[in-house]
């Protein structure tokens, strides 16, 4: 066999398990997006809740001085919370939340704010230790299927750096929000100093005079640090889905991709084959001919 | 007589929802028992209490409730719990261990704070399952 084919069916071989690889990650990313959706939804009603009684207290208590709501009139350090994945093999995922986390970063430098990223995912820890940058908190192992006692965790370390006097003094955070199967987005926001998102007070909405069980201030401080680990947990969920949707699709144009490579290599592989034989071919003729004319001279 | 829409969720997914006739939980003030009609209010939940809901058709239901809180507005009761279980759902023999150990190490160490709430945590378990402790 030629030098040249046997090249070809050697680089086929590789390529094909390669496909089969890619498409067994498909179709694993695929049943995860589901069940992480599931997770997804599954957690929206607490969240619906929480909200609702934060807004509560904080309409009817006509002076909120907590805190977690009130801004430092002179900030001077952010923690930026960055979530990333602990695996690769998704394409632009991690890429993406770092891009945008670093242009929040130029954009609170120019406020004059020091940043302390906070860094949950391997990828992203990595990406940060790559550049011997400095992380104030980083946590990793759980990106494909984050818990609520994460959120919890990572939210306390959060808050108690808030609460000191020379801690972080705004939180931010990065993260892919899960629109779609098809469309994934990088978005940021602030969960701290506390802006709680409140709908239009309609007659119909107008909350109504609410009892505190002990008082408000009580409820309130128990109240917003389970208000931001559900904003957290929210955050890790979206993202875990979005990773799954992400790497799904990259490892479907992977499988794509390789799938085209065997069939180029395949057509080259059989011109390959067929040069080969049409050479011996021409040689066994040649060779017939030559002996044929040898025979005919010594007659 | 009007009921009440009761809903108990966590953070991980809605562990109930359904009308009932009263809901008795335990805020750290004491025992609070909502029935319809009952004034608006936002109050804290014990660590490890027991949440009862009483309606007239089927028997009670019961569930361990950690931490978290009761929201009541217009015969609207949530309960929002840090982690919660069914009573039917407790696996009584783990939350009986879970106890034991919980309690040997409170022995072994008075100012164990986890495990003083481990212990609270089980017992509130083993109470909702129907065991007593």
């Amino acid at each position: 066999m030629g030098a040249q084919l046997r090249l070809l069916r050697r680089r086929i071989k590789s390529v094909k398990s390669t496909a089969k690889i890619t498409r067994a990650q498909e179709l694993i990313a695929s049943s995860r997006i589901v069940k992480a959706q599931q997770r997804m939804h599954a957690a929206v009603p607490y969240e619906r809740e929480i909200t609702h009684a934060v807004s509560a207290v904080l309409s009817n208590t006509s002076s909120v001085d907590h805190p977690l709501t009130v801004a430092k009139e002179q900030p001077t350090t952010a923690g930026v919370l960055i979530v990333t994945s602990d695996r690769g093999f998704c394409g632009g995922f991690n890429a993406n939340v770092l891009r945008e986390a670093e242009a929040l970063k130029a954009h609170l430098s120019e406020r004059g704010l020091e940043v302390k990223p906070y860094v949950v995912g391997r990828k992203g820890i990595t990406w940060h230790r790559f550049r011997s940058r400095e992380m104030s908190g980083e946590w990793d192992g759980f990106s494909d299927n984050p818990s609520y006692g994460h959120a919890k965790e990572i939210a306390d370390a959060l808050i108690s750096s808030f609460k000191e006097a020379d801690g972080i003094d705004e939180i931010h955070v990065v993260y892919t929000e899960f629109v779609s199967m098809l469309t994934q987005e990088v978005v940021v926001k602030r969960i701290l100093p506390l802006e709680v998102e409140e709908t239009e007070a309609t007659p119909e909405t107008v909350m109504p005079y609410y009892e505190f069980e002990p008082t408000a201030g009580d409820v309130l401080d128990s109240l917003l640090p389970r208000y931001i680990e559900s904003r957290i947990f929210n955050a890790l969920l979206q993202s875990a889905a979005s990773e799954h949707a992400a790497r799904r699709r990259a490892m479907k144009s992977a499988t794509d991709n390789a799938n085209e490579l065997i069939s180029v290599f395949t057509r080259q592989m059989n011109q390959a084959r067929q040069a080969e034989i049409t050479q011996e071919i021409s040689e066994i003729v040649g060779g017939a001919n030559a002996l044929a004319d040898a025979a005919a001279g010594k007659e | 007589m009007a009921k009440l829409r009761v809903g108990v969720v966590s953070p991980e997914r809605e562990i109930w929802s359904g009308e009932a006739d009263m809901v008795i939980a335990k805020t750290v003030d004491g025992e609070i028992g909502i029935m319809p009609g009952h004034a608006p209010v936002l109050g804290v939940l014990v660590e490890g209490g027991v949440l009862r809901v009483k309606r007239d058709s089927e028997s009670d239901l019961v569930a361990a409730v950690h931490g978290g809180f009761l929201s009541v507005a217009d015969n609207d009761v949530s309960v929002l719990a840090e982690a919660a279980e069914l009573g039917s759902e407790v696996d009584v023999a783990a939350a009986k261990d879970a106890l034991q150990r919980a309690q040997a190490s409170i022995e072994a160490d008075q100012e164990d704070a986890d495990a003083r709430l481990e212990a609270k945590r089980a017992a509130a378990r083993l109470r909702a399952a129907g065991e007593e402790v």
